[in-house]
């Protein structure tokens, strides 16, 4: 059992608690950076998928996991932004001015969404970005000059200071910037929860009606998790474009929007590491699928005749987490580590859900 | 003519919404849950009114099949509720939303398995049978679809309105442990209601499928009943037919004026701006909470 000790009132909000965790922060990215010097180019790509995935998470974690606002759409705010970038880049300007760019342009479009989203609860706002969702599909298909409509658009390969980013001929340097882009986004993330902005959402989230007694202003602060949220997310649609180097809308269906519920949820809602966690799962289990495939076909089964197993397998993980840890994997390891650390005082019933019952939001 | 024209068959089309929406609104009527599975339990019921109904398969006439594909339906509604829903009882909404999604995925998996990805006819008796009338044609289909969703929306609604389960389920969406202190079987309600919910899917379905062929991805129409659904206001049984009515008559038209891509965004602009202007819906039913 470890004893943190405080010695100024500062200490409560510290990013990190003690030395420890800040030293496990510090080798992991250092782990990350020189990753390129002992994987090959097959899982190098693979680690980028996955950062990407990770900051897209991050951005639906804003939303979904510390304010509550459940976002169908959020593959529309990838796409925003992967467009934005490429469209920027297109017409010449350099990736370093795009970027930000690209992520303050689906951020705007985000809030102004938002704005009038933020009326409507729960149900209704996850309904209303799934139409939203929708008709920016149909928007990206019918702004051809800027999108390439049906028939895709063409993420430029990105330099930088003269030095090559792309993402086939120097593979590291695209990894070495998705992961500088993840570590600054996660850096500012893990910041803004301590701040008194990150604070009121987490109040929005736990109950709106105290929020609004402490002085809140729940629709401002709504309003602007969702914009941050998109925003960030509208950053990964802007890598993700790249990674993918050739696209069009068809690589931002409603599926790219659940699998993200899927990396905040089956990660964790509400914490930041939740969506690493997630982001690894989905872009593992796809391989892992693939692989036992190879495997089976060794032993005389045969699974390549069934279409759409793939999204079968994610649907029964997805429902297993929802109905018996609704915390994820990250509050599952939380409770792994209570245990370790208070060892031998563990008790069986010390997680257990409350007993809960709904009560109607058609009152306000 | 034309347009009159256009707004018939908008009207058959619109009634399917409808009925599909009519499955949300009572699950949001019985446990304030909407159920992303609605389209594929109407995909689902489709199918298995096919393999009961089609002479290469068990090739009993139209009526029993379809008889026969609403119980068996409703029992799969049913069971899903019981071994599935019921486990995440009390949790907050997000939950069922991110369950029925995965289980939409599921019914998918499950009928593209058995009855494979490529698109099936129904056989039905009323099949290529037009009335003509003053220049327009109706298809036989088409009124059917419009007299039986008419018959079901009345008969749902007076099931809410008069009758004691149907109360009940009112009363369990409003609070829960308040409907379990006045001694309503809340769980059990609920599991009768999503079996009811499927039975409805079924007539959806195959409703759907007599004008023209299925396959196992029909269940995104789910996404268009939603809008029909809220634009009506969750909760209420002649809202979800009526907004079900707007889209379908809006889409046809939408896509005869304007370009395409418009007048598939034409369903979720209207409900967009419904929701902008009434956030409840046409008939909302939000009210405030007096302290």
């Amino acid at each position: 059992m470890r004893v943190v000790f405080k010695t100024s009132y500062d200490k409560d909000i510290d990013l990190h608690e003690h030395g420890q965790s800040r030293a496990k922060i510090a080798v992991l990215l250092a782990v990350m950076v020189a990753l390129p010097f002992f994987v090959g180019n097959y899982y190098l790509a693979e680690a980028a998928n996955t950062l990407i995935w990770a900051l897209a998470g991050m951005g639906l974690m804003v939303a979904v996991g510390h304010t509550g606002q459940v976002s169908l759409g959020h593959a529309a705010f990838l796409a925003i932004g992967a467009y934005a970038n490429a469209a920027l880049m297109n017409a010449g300007l350099p990736f370093l001015l795009t970027f930000p760019i690209a992520g303050i342009i689906t951020g705007l479009f985000g809030a102004i969404i938002a704005v009038p989203a933020v009326r409507m609860s729960g149900i209704y706002l996850a309904i209303a970005t799934l139409a939203v969702f929708v008709i920016v599909e149909e928007l990206v298909i019918l702004l051809e000059p800027i999108t390439g409509g049906v028939g895709g658009i063409m993420a430029p390969s990105i330099t930088i200071f003269g030095i090559s980013f792309d993402r086939y001929a120097s593979l590291e340097n695209f990894y070495w910037l998705c992961l500088a882009v993840v570590a600054i986004v996660t850096w500012g993330y893990a910041n803004l929860m301590r701040s008194p902005t990150g604070r009121s959402f987490l109040a929005v989230r736990d109950s709106e009606v105290s929020a609004r007694a402490l002085g809140i202003n729940v629709t401002r602060t709504r309003a602007l998790a969702f914009g941050l949220s998109s925003g960030v997310t509208g950053l990964a649609g802007a890598l993700m474009g790249h990674y993918i180097g050739f696209f069009n809308y068809e690589l931002f269906s409603i599926f790219i929007s659940i699998n993200l519920l899927l990396v905040v949820t089956i990660g964790g809602l509400g914490f930041i590491q939740g969506a690493f966690l997630g982001a690894i799962l989905i872009t593992a289990v796809p391989q892992a699928i693939s692989i036992a495939r190879d495997n089976l076909v060794g032993i005389g089964i045969d699974l390549s005749g069934i279409p759409g197993l793939d999204t079968m397998i994610f649907s029964l993980i997805l429902i297993g987490f929802i109905i018996y840890e609704p915390t994820g994997l990250y509050g599952r390891w939380l409770k792994i580590r209570t245990w370790f650390e208070i060892f031998p005082l563990a008790r069986k019933d010390m997680f257990r859900r409350q007993k809960s019952y709904l009560k109607t939001e058609r009152m306000k | 003519m034309e347009l009159l024209q256009l707004v018939i068959g908008g009207l058959a089309n619109g009634c399917i919404y409808g009925l599909v929406a009519l499955g949300f609104v009572m699950i949001y009527k019985s446990s304030e849950g909407v159920n992303f599975a609605q389209g594929d339990m109407m995909m689902l019921g489709a199918f298995i009114a096919l393999g009961f109904g089609n002479t290469d398969q068990m090739g009993l006439p139209f009526g029993l099949a379809v008889m026969c594909a609403m119980v068996l339906m409703f029992g799969i509604s049913w069971g899903v509720e019981r071994v599935v829903v019921r486990q995440i009882f009390g949790q907050p909404q997000f939950a069922l939303v991110i369950l029925t999604i995965a289980l939409g995925f599921v019914f998918r998996f499950v009928a593209g398995s058995i009855w494979g990805y490529t698109p099936l006819v129904l056989e039905t008796p009323f099949a290529g049978q037009n009335l003509r009338g003053g220049g327009i044609v109706i298809s036989l289909a088409d009124l059917v679809t419009i007299g039986v969703t008419l018959v079901l929306t009345v008969a749902l609604w007076a099931f809410f309105a008069f009758t004691k389960i149907g109360l009940a389920a009112q009363a369990a969406s409003q609070n829960q442990m308040a409907a379990y202190i006045v001694g309503v079987p809340v769980m059990r309600v609920n599991s009768l209601i999503w079996g009811l919910s499927g039975a409805v899917a079924t007539v959806a379905g195959v409703l759907y499928a007599t004008r023209g062929a299925i396959d196992p991805n029909i269940g995104l129409l789910g996404i268009k009943a939603f809008a029909a659904a809220v634009i009506g206001g969750l909760g209420s049984l002649p809202g979800a037919l009526l907004g079900g009515l707007i889209i379908g008559v809006i889409e046809p038209v939408a896509g005869r004026y304007a370009p395409g891509e418009l007048a598939k965004m034409s369903p979720y602009i209207i409900m967009l701006i419904v929701l902008v202007t009434r956030p409840g819906g046409l008939f909302s039913q939000i009210q405030m909470k007096k302290v």
